[in-house]
């Protein structure tokens, strides 16, 4: 028994792999770290799900049920951080892991070790972010934002945030680095730009996104740390700082932020239409300079979050006008998405029902975002629950529901096992169901003026409230499904094709199924990447 | 091959960290830059607000009055009294006036406070003149002290006109570590 193992070691040294924990924690290969990532991100999904859960709890009906004020407020700020930084964009550095190398027929990320390093600095940062809840004065409290003065009063748990962003802001940076390098350096002979998927266009263009306003993120979290602890005044109005300037500051990372997060949505999305509706993408190149003008627009338009402050009406009419511009080349993308559906043969699996709900429901919440860009119309959004309505649409139904499409879609390739699509629709449709009862009546409550942010609510706020709130539940625990059906899948799913889904194109259905675990060792030859293109 | 693309590979990744580095240096270049964007607009400069006005004989408009509300806020609530001895008053741009506030010290020590002020609208602040103010300087305050402190202010008769209602609010923060900083 034993020789056969070495002998098959020898033989099939391709596949050779470290065993046990150590594979995991000294892990360079691009899959097992990608594995991690979605893991880790599944895991922070949930917590900060069940945190949602909490909030819609105590907001199923008026009046205070279950948790004190301040623990809401913990509740709202720690969802935010867990989703933002633990969930979506985590999970987006996973598929990037997965899913670049292949796709540009490199062996591995380019730099193997950083990469181990950037993965590993996430579970430190979020150990640091959860322990707040158990220090006294509880879990930040005072939003995502930060703003000071009132993140300024947090007590014991403010150097344990400061510092747990630092940690995810450095993990995202090296994260994007590696994907810069491994896209511009490690492409196969005979791929140019762009030939390349639109996922690593996105991804691309996502990776500079980051590395641009990650660092200002730090340097803002730094000023308010030196505020607090050193008597700076950056932000301390009474030593002559601004808070303002800080909103200036947090949005300068934060309106590219929003792209960070669903600019690589657009990339799976713009994978899996083509290949469900059996047509070529329609306009690849005015995909890709779509995005690189949305990625640079994000950097002018950051005051539309905070029209409220007070500025000149030179300004206000500027970010007004610049932040509607970003629907022409949004616009674009999904013209050509729809574009490349008409007159397709489409079929209807799991992951075209994603996309095709991404589609629809983030474009949705792109017109509530042009309604928050009027700036007269904002005066009465501004910290309403639309605004909580909207940024949900183009967060849940936007990036979530792209990221679930793009693990339905190559999880046969990763595992060699179908999952269940069966389970997979019950999944979709539950989902989908769920997150429209969930988030579409909070415009209502929105529009008829109830703010965010608040425990309690006045009773004209009850219907909608519990009508939110069940939505929450089924959305929440038909995730479960999601768990289950990749569980399954792994477990004991159907053997996979090499080419599962007929219409696939792309350098990674060219490999084996499952994945090798070291592949693209010697590059695709042309012959074999025009064929990845054209199949 | 697989060194130059190790070489390449290198240079590219220091290529962007030095990129992340100035992306970090910018965020703190933001910090003097938003006060030059806040000088050529003429916006919120806390710095303006805190300095007297050189105010020469201007023309009285009896004819025009403007309301002008006094406001009063704690950074935190237990350890000051502080309001304004009236709520609000009806002034003619162009006259001087002078109202008090009045600041009480429970934080059972002796320290220093630091007012912060702020006009709106803030299209109205550039017109808002103070002459003395109890916010140029920090106050020294005794333990328990109780005192009554002035401002004396003109409105400038050039307020635009759409504007009739004015509020001068205070945040009056209690700090003897970051006072010295502004002055």
């Amino acid at each position: 028994m034993a020789n056969t193992a070495t002998h098959d070691h020898a033989h099939d040294h391709h596949d050779h792999k470290p065993h046990g924990l150590k594979r995991w924690l000294y892990a360079t290969n691009h899959k097992d770290i990608g594995t991690m990532y979605l893991v880790f991100a599944c895991v922070m999904f949930f917590l900060g799900g069940a945190m949602a859960l909490v909030i819609r709890a105590e907001l199923f009906q008026p009046g205070l049920q279950f948790v004190d004020p301040g623990f809401y407020n913990s509740m709202t700020t720690m969802h935010a951080l867990l989703m933002i930084f633990g969930a979506v964009m985590p999970a987006w550095t996973g598929l990037a892991n997965w899913m670049v190398p292949m796709q540009v027929g490199a062996p591995d990320m380019a730099l193997p070790r950083l990469n181990n390093f950037s993965f590993w600095l996430l579970p430190f940062a979020f150990t640091l972010l959860l322990l707040t809840l158990f220090v006294p004065g509880g879990a930040p409290a005072g939003g995502w934002t930060l703003y000071p003065p009132l993140s300024l009063q947090a007590g014991d748990s403010f150097p344990l945030t400061i510092f747990a962003i630092h940690l995810m802001g450095i993990s995202s940076i090296l994260g994007a680095i590696n994907v810069v390098v491994t896209i511009l350096n490690m492409r196969a002979p005979g791929m140019g730009l762009l030939n390349m998927p639109l996922f690593c266009w996105t991804w691309l263009i996502t990776a500079y996104l980051l590395i641009a306003v990650m660092p200002v993120l730090a340097g803002a979290v730094t000023m308010l740390l030196t505020d607090y602890f050193f008597g700076t005044s950056f932000f301390a109005a009474s030593g002559g700082g601004d808070p303002v300037m800080f909103q200036h500051i947090f949005w300068f990372f934060g309106h590219p932020e929003v792209y960070i997060l669903i600019l690589p949505a657009f990339g799976v999305v713009s994978e899996i239409i083509p290949t469900f509706s059996r047509k070529p993408l329609f306009g690849y190149e005015s995909m890709v300079y779509a995005t690189a003008s949305i990625a640079f627009l994000s950097f002018i338009v950051w005051a539309h979050h905070m029209f409220t402050v007070g500025m000149p009406l030179a300004g206000q009419l500027f970010f007004m006008l610049s932040t509607m511009l970003i629907a022409v080349p949004t616009g674009v993308k999904v013209f050509n998405w729809c574009a490349t559906m008409w007159k397709g043969s489409i079929s209807f699996e799991t992951p075209m029902l994603f996309a095709i709900a991404f589609l629809f429901l983030f474009t949705l919440g792109g017109f509530s975002g042009l309604m928050l860009a009027i700036v007269p119309a904002d005066f009465q959004y501004h910290d309403s629950y639309f605004v909580v309505a909207h940024f949900h649409y183009v967060l849940v139904p936007g990036a979530v529901f792209a990221i679930m499409a793009g693990v339905y879609y190559w999880l046969p390739k990763w595992t060699g096992r179908m999952y269940n699509e069966k389970i997979g629709k019950l999944h979709f449709w539950l989902s989908t169901i769920g997150v429209n009862v969930l988030f579409f009546p909070q415009h209502f409550l929105g529009l008829a003026g109830m703010p965010r942010r608040i425990p309690d609510y006045s009773t004209q706020f009850a219907d909608w409230n519990m009508v939110s709130s069940l939505g929450a539940s089924l959305f929440g625990f038909s995730q479960l499904l999601f768990v289950y059906v990749i569980w399954s899948a792994v477990r004991s799913g159907e053997k996979a094709a090499d080419r599962p889904w007929e219409g696939a194109h792309g350098l990674e259905w060219e490999l084996p199924t499952p994945a090798p675990y070291h592949s693209w060792e010697t590059p695709p030859t042309r012959s074999v990447i025009s064929h990845g293109a054209m199949h | 091959m697989s060194e130059m693309r190790e070489q390449n590979n290198r240079r590219l990744t220091l290529r962007l960290l030095g990129f992340a580095a100035g992306a970090f240096a910018f965020g703190f270049a933001l910090v003097p830059l938003y006060d030059v964007i806040c000088d050529i607009t003429g916006v919120g400069n806390p710095k303006d607000l805190l300095r007297a006005s050189n105010v020469q004989a201007i023309e009285h408009d009896e004819s025009r009055l403007v309301t002008v509300e006094f406001v009063a806020d704690l950074p935190s609530v237990g350890s000051w009294e502080f309001r304004p001895v009236i709520a609000e008053m009806k002034a003619n741009p162009g006259r001087l006036y002078e109202i008090d506030y009045v600041a009480r010290n429970l934080t059972g020590r002796d320290t220093v406070a630091q007012a912060i002020p702020n006009v709106a609208p803030g299209k109205a602040t550039a017109f808002f003149r103070k002459t003395e103010c109890f916010c140029f300087i920090p106050q020294n305050f005794a333990k328990d002290e109780e005192r009554v402190m002035p401002v004396r202010f003109v409105i400038d008769p050039n307020l635009p006109k759409s504007i009739d209602r004015v509020t001068l609010s205070y945040v009056f923060y209690d700090n003897s570590t970051r006072v010295a900083a502004l002055n």
